[in-house]
């Protein structure tokens, strides 16, 4: 983990930064009306730059000025590998962003990686086991271990119904065509390396992902 | 490029601001056109005939790089009497069996070296029928990282004469790829080509490299192997590979895509590109390495990678005096890739389906299929971030809509287990340039959502729990299980199982190089590639270097890249035969002759210590075959295969075949699609006729840079729901006119699989082509929607309008050439849907 980076001005922690609305940035006593960013727009000033800043905007920090931490990630869409940096506060992730270390992406994301701490944090995300019955029609809710312990249930049933040791002609096989499994290119190498060694002590073969796609 | 890998892009923009100039080949104007100095609008599924064209213009041209090709490419090799050309057989090449549709490939071997020993069984490429065997196992993919078995001492004429060399086999076969046929059958004008190829010969050579990048838009054809063959040979005549700024350059589309190719969750290899045994002919694990690759080049060594592998999965079981376990593997009797598993699940062989971060309902080919198929399983298990639609068909997939499926009646027990997204876990992704990036883990994960490690760590622990004393338990139960676990859900350590992916040695100290595995035993390694990951007890792949360090281009201590942490493969052929760089501005890698050792910027791909100078003595096996100028390490024979005498099912040279459905008939040869490719004829997946009137338009399918794929992890996301919010068709304002389509309103596109509506694009983005004298048209479609799948925004499916057919060497389905029909209005609902398609499938057949 590395440190956060504390708000917009690099070592400063909130506390030190100036206060908004006191004054303007050249140290100057201003007049709260004479400073009203509408006036100033109106007043032909340009609306970009100085003219848009308020009390009100002073006071705003980005979500990253006050992150607990921030993990050092790697985007989860195309294969580009951009790096991210993740700021978690209060145990949740508030922003997800482009890590300007990074020689490949420099700290650029595209709409997806930018947008990927929807991904994460969206509220409609599924967080629950869901279980339907042969021949059900809806869903019902399964706690995880029972979910666990019925799927290995079935996969020891199923491999021993249809294991095949030998075929017609007497050649081995030692393998299972009941159990098939597809995915992996969204997925880590350590899992897919687990995955493919506990499926082939299985037997089961039939063992696919994206990259046939 | 700038579509889909849009950060990746800013790279091609650099080199454009440095003078580069930029091509863009696509079938229609996307963002990369944009940015491009030439769009080159091509016939979706035509681009062996661009290709091949290129090739001719440099050999007929005399522009090829002719000291590397002479030393490092088997252009000198001689070709075997008995080897006939496509021109010769009208498209066939010898060897081809009608019946099975396979080659058998003996009559491409090289004429072998009168002075030599005989050469020894290649490949187990002995006797009719292994051709079969090998295409019906997709054994060609087994080449990811080594080269097929061939001949390590062929005849050979280094003057490039004599008329059966690879140099001047490939003037005859691709002579009559000229621009004329370009623009007959790709659609390019003339003139447009001649920019082209004069550009990429002009920017070849001593200080300059031409790179070509591709993705699926080569790879989805029924000839896509060759699609990449052709552009290798083409790079290997102009000397584009091994040196900076040059190669063929696969741009991947899913973050982990390489590493589940490389540990590979793929029915036919094993970690590393070892393949998977075969019933029969790999009985134990002498008979297995016999056939398994060849005995020269580093691939020598596959003994000690793959017992390396077997001592990581069986440790203590697995002795010299078992076989190191070898017999526990299963067996494979042909194919068993994704579709075939499809209509296993129809015809009720396979069972239980673990789905696991992918949605085929969806994002497969042949959607119908793949619903029936999930219709008809005893146990479904889908484990994803979103309820996607492969969870929920049986509730509210298309064919309830149409009356096809009842829920009642679906006996299909369907779990459903939320997934720890990327920042609730730790672990790494291998990115498109093979390059390993460990991610820290953010936060736990909510509720009930759990890493995949975690899920198939304790999946395995249960299922252990359950063996029995058994013999067909045994491989399970002397699995090697057992990995630390951490914090409240006992989540087993990423880091622990990545460093035994990175290997072990007789110390019980991680290994630093794939050299030091063991053919004994004494060493354990899951994957014998990614060998010294974790050198010296420390997590490479974790490693960040700010912005590269010193060497930002290199970036060397950014992560770790596979193998040996070296960023450009066969670096060697960056210099000189003599071990000097090609030239200043193209310096990689040299040889220091004072030291005695390869030095430069990147790690060197080959042996530090083997000087340029060095000639392997007869009968050298492994490395020591190799000569001090092979750059092709893991080739048995060191070099770049402009001929490929073995290994692919198709053929050992690119082709130009139509696709699969295609509204043309070929203009070279006879044959009119890839005569090997893998189609499958029943009635559940049925094919347009080729050069149907009823399906007179060419379709594409394609990515949007707002979406993801099936739109799993992008369809639920507001912002990207509403950058990109409904399903759409490109089409040219021409054929909008000829088929009465208007912008914004809706279109129906038909195959024989089904029919789906879109909203109409009408753009000069897509532009009608001339092929053959007459109008070709084709229809652009974004594959991003799905009818649920928590998605904000819903739209139909479009893979369900292709077909289950697949290029013959890696099996992947050709989805970015089909045909089709295109009418206004919506699509019926119901059952009068399928009466729509029925009718278009009676009127195509007649």
């Amino acid at each position: 983990m590395v440190r956060a980076f504390v708000g917009s001005c690099p070592g400063m922690s909130r506390r030190d930064q100036p206060p908004g609305g006191g004054g303007r940035p050249d140290g100057r006593p201003g007049g709260r009306i004479r400073r009203w960013p509408v006036l100033r727009q109106l007043l032909g000033e340009d609306p970009r730059a100085e003219a848009a800043r308020s009390a009100r905007t002073d006071a705003l920090r980005p979500r990253t000025a006050d992150a607990d931490h921030v993990a050092r990630s790697v985007c989860p869409y195309c294969a580009v590998g951009c790096g991210q940096l993740v700021y978690v506060r209060d145990g949740r992730v508030t922003q997800i962003e482009g890590d300007p270390d990074s020689p490949i992406s420099r700290g650029r994301l595209c709409p997806k990686g930018a947008a990927s701490r929807q991904l994460v944090t969206r509220p409609t995300r599924r967080t629950r086991v869901l279980y339907r019955r042969p021949y059900g029609t809806e869903w019902e809710t399964l706690d995880l271990e029972t979910a666990m312990d019925m799927i290995a249930d079935r996969v020891v049933a199923t491999r021993r119904q249809t294991w095949q040791e030998t075929d017609a002609e007497g050649r081995v096989l030692r393998r299972t065509l009941g159990i098939a499994s597809l995915g992996g290119a969204t997925l880590d190498n350590e899992e897919n390396y687990l995955m493919k060694k506990l499926y082939t002590a299985l037997g089961a073969i039939q063992i696919e992902n994206q990259a046939r796609i | 490029m700038a579509e889909c890998h849009p950060v990746g892009f800013q790279w091609v923009m650099e080199a454009k601001a440095r003078g580069a100039t930029v091509f863009h080949i696509d079938p229609r104007y996307t963002r990369t056109s944009a940015m491009a100095d030439v769009h080159l609008p091509i016939r979706a599924g035509s681009d062996i005939v661009l290709l091949g064209a290129l090739i001719n213009h440099v050999l007929s041209g005399g522009h090829e790089f002719r000291e590397y090709v002479l030393t490092y490419t088997n252009a000198a090799h001689l070709v075997s009497e008995d080897f006939r050309d496509t021109e010769d057989l009208d498209g066939l090449f010898s060897g081809f069996d009608p019946d099975g549709r396979t080659y058998d490939p003996a009559s491409w071997a090289y004429a072998h070296r009168s002075d030599a020993p005989p050469p020894g069984e290649v490949g187990g490429a002995s006797g009719a029928g292994r051709g079969r065997e090998h295409a019906e196992t997709a054994e060609a993919e087994t080449y990811g990282s080594g080269g097929a078995a061939a001949d390590a001492a062929p005849a050979t004429d280094p003057t490039l004469t004599h008329p059966r060399c690879v140099f001047q086999v490939l003037k005859r076969h691709f002579a009559r790829y000229t621009p004329e046929l370009v623009e007959r059958a790709c659609g390019i004008p003339r003139a447009e080509f001649a920019r082209l190829a004069d550009t990429i010969v002009a920017c070849s050579g001593r200080d300059r490299t031409t790179a070509w990048v591709y993705s699926v838009g080569w790879t989805q054809h029924t000839a896509g192997a060759q699609f990449i063959r052709a552009a290798a040979i083409l790079q290997l005549l102009l000397g584009n590979i091994g040196r900076p700024g040059g190669g063929i350059l696969a741009l991947r589309g899913h973050a982990s895509i390489q590493g589940s190719t490389d540990i590979p969750t793929l029915f036919n290899i094993l970690p590393g590109y070892l393949p998977m045994p075969h019933a029969g002919r790999h009985e134990d694990l002498d008979a297995y390495l016999a056939s398994a690759g060849p005995d020269t080049g580093f691939w020598g060594r596959k003994r000690a990678y793959l017992v390396s592998l077997l001592k990581a999965w069986w440790g203590e079981h697995a002795t010299a005096g078992n076989d190191f376990c070898f017999g526990h593997l299963p067996r494979l009797t042909g194919d068993h890739g994704h579709y075939a598993t499809v209509l296993g699940q129809i015809d009720g062989t396979v069972k239980g389906y673990f789905v696991i971060g992918e949605n085929p309902a969806v994002g497969s080919s042949g959607g119908r299929a793949q619903r029936f198929g999930l219709a008809n399983l005893d146990w479904l298990v889908v484990r994803d971030l979103t309820l996607v639609e492969t969870a929920t068909f049986w509730k509210d997939g298309p064919e309830i809509a149409t009356g096809e499926m009842r829920t009642e009646e679906i006996g299909t027990e369907v779990f459903f287990l939320p997934a720890a997204s990327h920042v609730e876990k730790e672990g790494t992704f291998t990115n498109t340039q093979r390059l390993l990036q460990w991610r820290e883990k953010a936060v736990d994960p909510p509720g009930d959502c759990r890493s995949d490690l975690w899920f198939f760590y304790h999946l395995g622990k249960r299922v252990k729990a359950r063996m029995t004393g058994d013999e067909i338990d045994r491989p399970v139960r002397e699995l090697a299980w057992d990995y630390p676990e951490e914090g409240p859900h006992a989540e087993p350590s990423a880091a622990a199982v990545l460093r035994e992916i990175g290997g072990i040695g007789p110390d019980g100290r991680a290994l630093d190089s794939y050299t030091e595995l063991r053919d004994d035993g004494s060493t354990r390694c899951g994957c014998w590639i990614y060998c010294g990951c974790y050198a010296g007890e420390v997590n490479r792949p974790a490693r960040r270097e700010p912005r590269g360090g010193a060497d930002p281009w290199i970036a060397p201590d950014w992560g770790w890249a596979w193998p040996a942490n070296r960023r450009i493969l066969y670096n060697r052929a960056s210099a000189d035969p003599d071990g000097r760089p090609w030239s200043p501005a193209k310096a990689l890698v040299w040889w220091d002759a004072a030291a005695g050792r390869w030095t430069g910027r990147d790690v060197p791909d080959c042996e530090p210590d083997k000087p340029p100078g060095h000639r392997p003595p007869s009968g050298a096996r492994a490395e020591q075959a190799l000569s001090g100028t092979d750059p092709f390490i893991m080739q048995a024979d060191g070099k770049g295969w402009l001929y490929a005498p073995f290994g692919l099912a198709d053929g050992p040279l690119p082709t130009h075949y139509e696709p699969h459905e295609s509204p043309v008939a070929n203009p070279l040869y006879g044959v009119q699609a890839n005569p090997a490719r893998v189609v499958y004829p029943r009635p559940d997946s049925p094919y347009n006729p080729p050069r149907s009137p009823r399906f007179p338009y060419v379709l594409t399918t394609y990515r949007l840079t707002e979406h993801h794929t099936a739109g799993g992890m992008s369809r639920p996301l507001p912002y990207l729901a509403e950058l990109q919010p409904e399903l759409f068709c490109e089409v040219s304002p021409e054929l909008a006119a000829e088929r009465g389509l208007v912008n914004g309103g809706w279109a129906t596109i038909v195959t024989s699989r089904t029919a789906i509506e879109a909203r109409v694009l009408v753009t000069e983005r897509m532009r009608p082509l001339r092929i053959e004298g007459r109008t070709v048209h084709q229809v652009g479609l974004p594959y991003h929607w799905g009818w649920g799948g928590d998605g904000l925004v819903t739209g139909d499916v479009a893979n369900d309008l292709l077909p289950l057919a697949l290029d013959p060497n890696v099996y992947i389905q050709e989805s970015k050439a089909a045909t089709c029909d295109i009418i206004p209005g919506r699509r019926p609902a119901g059952p009068a849907l399928r009466e729509l398609v029925r009718r278009y499938r009676e009127d195509g057949d007649g």
